[in-house]
Parts: C-alpha cells; sequence; structure tokens
C-alpha cells in the first residue's frame, strides 16, 4: 500500500498536473506580489480571477483569437485594478473592506454577463482552447519530456512571467519605484515621485496578472466557465505571496508545492478511496499549506507601507 | 558671492494654526545659513515649502534670480535644490544604490545602469568624505551611515543649496564632528546649506548666519561676527525660561532591583538586553542615556511590567515579582510615562475625562463595585489633575489629541501621580515638548524625587541628563554600563560610551 502511494511520484503525469495547476496560481501570486509590495493589498483577487476567466473565455466563445482572450482578460483585470486603487490609493479607504467588496463584485457580475449571453445552456459549452506544443526535441526526452516540453504556449507563459516580474521588480526603474512604494512612500515623495501614481499602475498591472490567471482556468484548462470554478485560488495565492516572503523567485517554489499537493491528493484518492475517506484527501493540500505558511512565514518581513494609506501634503 | 535662494513672504497655514507667518530671508553661495526654533516653531514647514513639498498660502521663492514654482518637488530638485529630512526618506528593504537610483532615472527606462551609479556615489563618497558601502542595505546601517547615505542621494543630482532638516537630532558628539566636517566640505565647493535646528550651541560652531522663527514668525537674524548665545536664547523662547537647579538628591532606601536579566530580541521587535544587573533607590533619579535604539525603550517596558524577561529577577521593596502584568507592577507603586504619549499613554479619540481615569477604573471613588463609573467623582478626580498640573485645555470633553503634546504629558504624568507611585518610570518624557513644558516636567520629576521616590529617566539629550540625574547609566546594544555619579562624567565620555567605544 504504502509503495503504492510512493510510486505516484515517479509517475510522469503527476509532475505534468503538477506544472499545469500551478499556473493560474503562479499568475494569480505574482499579481498580488506586485500589488502588496506597492503597499496594497489586493483581496479583490478572487472575483477578479472569476472575471478574467469569464472575459477570456467569452472572447474566444464569440470569436476571438485565443492570444486576443488573453488581452481581453489582463484588461478586464486591470480595469477592477482601477478601482481598487481609486479607493484604497486615492481615498484612502480600508483595503481589506474594499478587496472583499471587488471581490463580490467582480464575481457577481461575471455571473450576470455569463447569464445573458448564455441564457438557456445548461452544460457550459467548451471552446477549442490552447493546444499543448511539443517542443522539437526536448520533448521526447523521457520522463522530463512530457512535464515540461508538451505543455500549452499559456503553460510556458505562466512560468515565463516569473522572470519578467523578476527583472522588473529588481532591475526596472518603475519595479524599484514600486518597491519604494510599499516600503517608505516618503522615499519616493522626497525625489519627486507621485505615488499615487505609481501604486495605482502597479495595482492594475497585478490586477491584470491575476485576471490572466483566471483565464488559464477556461483556456487552457477546463475550456469552459462555470459558477464558481476559481474555488478558492485567489485565497491561496494571497498565502503563497506571505509563502513566498515577497519575493517572486520564491513565488514559484510555493505555486509548485501547492499544486503538487492537489495532484497528488486526486491521485491518492482513486488508491485509497474505500479505506480513507475522499474528503481527508481533499483537505490536504489546504492543511500542508496552512503548516508551510507556518514555517515559512515566521521569519519573514511584511513590506513596511502595507496598508498604509499614502496621503501627499500631510503631515508624516 | 551670488545670492542662491531668496524667500519672499511666505505665509502657510494649517487649519487654525499659522505655521509661517510672512518669512523672508535668502542664502548665498557657499554660505551656510541656520534656522533656529524651538520645536513647532514652523521651521520644517517652511523648508518644506521650499522643496515643494507644501503649497505656501502666499509669498514667492527665488532660486538664482528666477522665479520658481511652488508645491512642485521635482522642479526644485530639477533646479538643483536638495533636502534631507529629518525623518530618513530611505525604503529599508533595499540597498543604498536602489535608494539613490530611484531619483535619477525616467520611470519609464528599461534597465537601471547600476555600475554607473555605483561609480558616481564612489566619487562623491571620496569628494566629500561621505564613507558608505553602495551595496549594503539600509537596514544594517547605523542612524549615522544612513544619514550620509541621505546626503550622497542629495549630491547626486548635482544640487547647489541643500537642505539639512535638525541632521544633528540622533547622533552621538562623535558623528556630529563628522557630519559638520561634510558640512565644511560642501560650502568650500561653493554649495549653498540651511541646516535646521534647535541645538544652539551646535548651530553656533558651524552656521555663517543665523535666522531665529518663533511661533511662524521670523524673531531675528545674526550674523557670525555678531553671534551672542544668550540673545539668540532670548529670541528662541521669546521670555527667559528658568531651567530647574542642579541639587542633589537625597539617596534612601533600594525600591526596585534586576538582577541578571535578559531578553533575546527577536526579528523585527526590538532590542534585546543582555545581563542587565540595576539598582534603583529612593531619592534618586536615575538617568540612562544612550542613542535610542539600543534597548532603553525595552528596559522601561520591563520596568513597567509589560514585557516578561526570558530570565533573571526583579524585585521591588525586596520583594521577587512573580506576577509580571501592568496592573500587577502599578499594585506595587510603578508609575510608567512610556515613550510614544500619543499611542501607548493616552487614547487621543477620547476626550479628557475618559483619559484622566482610564487607570482608575478599580478605584473605588470613581467606579463603583459594579464597575460603573461615577460621572460626578470623574469631573472632580480629573479636574483636579489638570489643576494640579496645569494642564490647559477648553473643554474635559474635548478630544486628547487636540491638546499639546506638553498638555498631554502633563496630564499622563498627573494621572500617576494621583495614585501616588513609589518608583517612576519615565521614558524620554521631555522629547518633542516646547521649552515651557520641558521645564514643568523636568521640575515634576524632581519633586516627585525630593519626596523620597524613585525615578528612572531616560533620554537622548545630555545636557538635561546631565541637568536632572543623580546618577547615570549607559545603555549601548542592550547592556548596561554604570552607575556613574553625574559629576564624575565629561558630556564627551557619555558621547563615546553612547557608542560603545569608551566602556571605562
Amino acid at each position: 500500500m504504502i509503495i503504492e502511494f510512493l510510486e505516484l511520484f515517479v509517475n510522469a503525469g503527476f509532475w505534468a498536473a503538477t506544472v499545469r495547476i500551478a499556473c493560474p496560481l503562479l499568475l494569480a501570486t505574482l499579481g498580488e506580489l506586485i500589488c502588496e509590495r506597492a503597499g496594497v493589498l489586493n483581496l479583490g483577487i478572487e472575483g477578479i480571477m472569476t472575471a478574467g476567466a469569464m472575459v477570456g473565455w467569452t472572447a474566444v466563445y464569440l470569436g476571438a483569437d485565443l492570444s486576443l482572450g488573453i488581452i481581453f482578460a489582463a484588461l478586464i483585470g486591470a480595469i477592477f485594478g482601477l478601482i481598487h486603487a481609486g479607493f484604497t490609493v486615492h481615498l484612502g479607504a480600508s483595503q481589506h473592506v474594499t478587496g472583499i467588496g471587488i471581490t463580490l463584485l467582480a464575481a457577481s457580475i461575471s455571473y450576470f454577463a455569463f447569464r445573458l449571453i448564455l441564457p438557456t445552456s445548461t452544460t457550459p459549452p467548451k471552446i477549442k482552447a490552447f493546444e499543448p506544443i511539443e517542443i522539437l526535441y526536448l520533448s521526447d526526452i523521457p520522463f522530463l519530456g512530457p512535464i515540461f516540453f508538451q505543455q500549452t504556449f499559456f503553460t510556458y507563459l505562466a512560468f515565463l512571467a516569473v522572470p519578467i516580474v523578476i527583472w522588473f521588480l529588481n532591475r526596472s526603474p518603475f519595479g524599484l519605484a514600486v518597491k519604494m512604494a510599499g516600503e517608505n512612500p516618503m522615499a519616493l515623495e522626497a525625489q519627486g515621485i507621485n505615488v499615487l501614481r505609481i501604486r495605482t499602475i502597479a495595482v492594475m498591472i497585478g490586477s491584470a496578472l491575476m485576471a490572466v490567471g483566471g483565464a488559464y482556468l477556461t483556456m487552457s484548462a477546463f475550456n469552459a466557465f462555470y459558477f464558481g470554478m476559481i474555488n478558492g485560488r485567489g485565497w491561496i495565492a494571497v498565502a503563497l505571496v506571505i509563502f513566498a516572503a515577497w519575493k517572486p523567485e520564491r513565488a514559484i517554489l510555493g505555486a509548485l508545492l501547492f499544486a503538487g499537493l492537489d495532484a497528488y491528493q486526486v491521485r491518492a484518492q482513486q488508491l485509497a478511496g474505500a479505506v480513507i475517506p475522499y474528503q481527508f484527501f481533499l483537505m490536504l493540500p489546504y492543511v500542508l499549506s496552512i503548516a508551510a505558511m507556518v514555517f515559512a512565514a515566521k521569519s519573514t518581513r511584511y513590506p513596511k507601507a502595507l496598508l498604509i494609506p499614502f496621503r501627499r501634503g500631510e503631515r508624516h | 558671492m551670488h545670492s542662491l535662494l531668496e524667500v519672499e513672504s511666505i505665509s502657510k497655514s494649517f487649519g487654525d494654526l499659522t505655521a509661517n507667518n510672512d518669512i523672508s530671508f535668502s542664502v548665498s553661495e557657499g554660505e551656510i545659513v541656520a534656522v533656529l526654533g524651538e520645536n513647532g516653531a514652523g521651521k520644517t514647514t517652511l523648508m518644506n515649502i521650499i522643496f515643494g513639498h507644501y503649497l505656501p498660502d502666499s509669498g514667492s521663492i527665488k532660486f538664482k534670480g528666477e522665479k520658481i514654482p511652488v508645491g512642485n518637488t521635482r522642479a526644485a530638485i530639477n533646479l538643483g535644490i536638495g533636502m534631507v529630512h529629518q525623518h530618513f526618506t530611505l525604503a529599508e528593504n533595499l540597498s543604498v544604490l536602489e535608494n539613490i537610483a530611484i531619483g535619477n532615472q525616467s520611470l519609464l527606462g528599461f534597465s537601471i545602469d547600476f555600475k554607473q551609479i555605483e561609480h558616481k556615489i564612489t566619487k562623491i563618497s571620496g569628494e566629500f568624505g561621505l564613507a558608505v558601502d553602495p551595496r549594503a542595505i539600509i537596514s544594517d546601517l547605523s542612524i549615522g551611515e544612513k544619514q550620509r547615505v541621505e546626503i550622497i542621494k542629495t549630491l547626486f543630482g548635482d544640487c547647489e543649496l541643500v537642505i539639512l532638516d535638525e541632521p544633528t537630532a540622533s547622533l552621538t558628539p562623535q558623528e556630529v564632528d563628522q557630519l559638520f566636517l561634510i558640512i565644511r566640505s560642501m560650502v568650500k565647493v561653493g554649495l549653498g546649506v540651511i541646516i535646521i535646528s534647535h541645538k544652539l550651541d551646535e548651530i553656533l560652531r558651524i552656521s555663517d548666519r543665523i535666522i531665529v522663527l518663533r511661533n511662524g514668525k521670523l524673531t531675528g537674524s545674526m550674523d557670525k561676527a555678531n553671534f551672542d548665545k544668550s540673545i539668540l536664547a532670548e529670541m528662541i523662547v521669546g521670555k527667559k525660561t528658568e531651567r530647574p537647579e542642579k541639587n542633589k538628591g537625597k539617596k534612601t532606601e533600594k525600591l526596585m532591583e534586576l538582577i541578571g536579566l535578559n531578553i533575546s530580541s527577536n526579528v523585527g521587535s526590538p532590542m534585546g538586553l543582555s545581563d542587565i544587573n540595576f539598582e534603583l533607590f529612593g531619592g534618586e533619579i536615575h538617568g540612562i542615556a544612550g542613542v535610542s535604539g539600543n534597548g532603553q525603550r525595552t528596559f522601561a517596558e520591563v520596568m513597567a511590567g509589560h514585557i516578561r524577561p526570558d530570565s533573571g529577577d526583579l524585585l521591588i521593596n525586596g520583594k521577587r515579582i512573580k506576577k509580571i502584568t501592568p496592573r500587577a507592577f502599578m499594585d506595587e507603586g510603578v508609575a510608567y510615562i512610556p515613550e510614544d504619549r500619543t499611542s501607548d499613554g493616552v487614547v487621543g479619540e477620547l476626550s479628557i475625562l475618559d483619559n484622566g481615569v482610564l487607570t482608575e477604573t478599580k478605584n473605588p471613588k470613581i467606579a463603583n463595585r459594579f464597575g460603573f463609573l461615577n460621572k460626578k467623582s470623574s469631573i472632580k478626580f480629573v479636574g483636579e489633575i489638570c489643576e494640579e498640573n496645569d494642564v490647559r485645555f477648553q473643554s474635559l470633553s474635548q478630544p486628547t489629541r487636540l491638546l499639546s503634546g506638553g498638555n498631554i504629558q502633563k496630564l499622563l504624568i498627573g494621572r500617576w501621580l494621583k495614585r501616588n507611585p513609589e518608583i517612576i518610570i519615565a521614558c524620554q518624557p521631555t522629547r518633542g515638548l516646547d521649552e515651557g513644558a520641558i521645564v514643568s516636567v523636568q521640575k515634576l520629576l524632581l519633586e516627585e524625587r525630593d519626596k523620597g521616590k524613585a525615578v528612572l529617566f531616560i533620554t537622548e539629550d545630555l545636557d538635561e541628563l546631565l541637568l536632572v540625574s543623580d546618577v547615570i547609566s549607559i545603555m549601548f546594544d542592550g547592556k548596561l554600563m554604570g552607575p556613574y555619579n553625574y559629576d564624575k562624567l565629561e558630556k564627551r565620555e557619555i558621547g563615546l560610551m553612547m557608542t560603545g567605544s569608551g566602556i571605562l
């Protein structure tokens, strides 16, 4: 029995699934990470992912190109990001309350619009989604080939986002301004840089990434839009940001860890379904995530200005 | 000498408060102009207007003969005005390099050329004697080093006028000497310097000209040739305030003792303490010197029962205290004047009345046995506090945050004195107060000492420390040195010990 549970780990299918499941989490985590590095907690993430999933899918369903679908998803994300920033950055409203509000708003609008577009359908129709691309020669490598080199374009894109975000935060002037906005906004103000503008743009970029993460589900995984399909992935991403200690290079680790647990529990359920109730396995990734968080978050350091609104010309 | 900056009749008010009232002055190339004044005199507001952080209500500013747009920081920087803020504007988790790079880049650029920036930093460091490692992370630097980073950041943009806001506030005497050398090297190459301070002695050493602000108005100006300390002091405070007179307290018995006390410092928490052995006697003010952040706050909180030590014993009146809670210490006769009075001392949004009885909810004169407060006796109680300690207010029901810092402090101390404490733990009790309030707080503490109470007095201001304390210990890096008799110590020696370099 134990041998069988361990054998799951040498199965290439398990690892390939882990990579796939990690993608939406990875994109959402990177998005949340950018927002928080700028000092803005974005709890609108769950709703923004729903909106991205819906808009990306609908665009393709109505005849748009797949890559255009991703762009539309990113746009809707940026729009909700702008709303979030309007309240939290410019008006200094509570980031928690506004975020929850954005989640409820974005999810409800998405479901409503979906019903308007498809009033009658009971089984959600599927679109022709991204197909796996086999990378020449590399995909033939035994074991590693199917895991890394037979994935869809969207999967490669999600993983490519990591080095881009690392470069953005560590090398580009704008990324540097984002980091400062989240650490000590006065440092920007003292250099004559508009903190509110930096934060707003960061939240919009981050929200666009979240929405693209949501679109992955409808355009490269399930190929259809369901109600409640984000299923807490946004909240997991908020936790993964802490796990990643606000560093993009560590986000990839957290996303893969959670995805691996998720992929494993599905397979373990099938093996032990009769002996152990399946709910136990469903619970597993979350319990282990909490455990990992406890250890990882112990020594991490928050961006100092996270949750603190900045008001210009006020006495600090 | 060419004129660099001309400020013409600047006025600015925040609500009812007039921070600047019709102020004009000028600075020339290669000149060091000091702006002197008490806290709240309007010095920082004036500088923030010159640098474009605030919009003035009226008036204009000329730089090199040309009018500059007001309320635009970017424009001020581009013209060549740089400012080193009192509270450092550095991002702690980033490197020196990154902190300096941000102001000198187009935000839309692709990638930052860190090599070139590092090169220029090294060049500026060499030219002005500003030693700093460009790759260090800010949070690892000392206060003096952080200030050097701020100055490099200012000079990096090729500025011609440097404004230094309270640059000596948290420096040791040695670091101040070093800073003054740097300032001298800046004016030597023709830069103009404005230095803001409320420390008269330092200002007399460094500046070419002094202007004085009081209550938002320009009260005088003086050239180096005519510097006169007592006239300047009068310009600053208006009327002469009498400092309390130094007389030695009469030491009585030991009231509090710490034996072998340790507290570890975790990530993100304040400085820990190591192997503290300390005695506090009645009738004595025991002063603790040290650059802030070396464990003084933790020390005060341990003595007030707010923090449980990892190991070691704490004795009050010879009795070992096991139950470590603020309430238990209060019942043992300990009063605690916290460092941050507005966040740890009073609740700003609550009325003066509520704050006055905040610690008295178990006082049978004020609360009945069901815990309800009696309004009449509360009003009488708080009225007495305010009268006895000269707390000035409009109405007992006004929010406490509207009081000035000095009045909040007097309310806080008065509330404690009502409990008739045996031991008073005062952590930076005069910080941020104006001259008048400082004197009354000092007098209150001295009076309590003369009644035989034990007072622990933590301060960063060495003049005040020497004036008030009977014995002095020095805290550095969580360790305590001393006690020394106040008349056995030179200011310089204390300064050395504050940096950990001169352990006697």
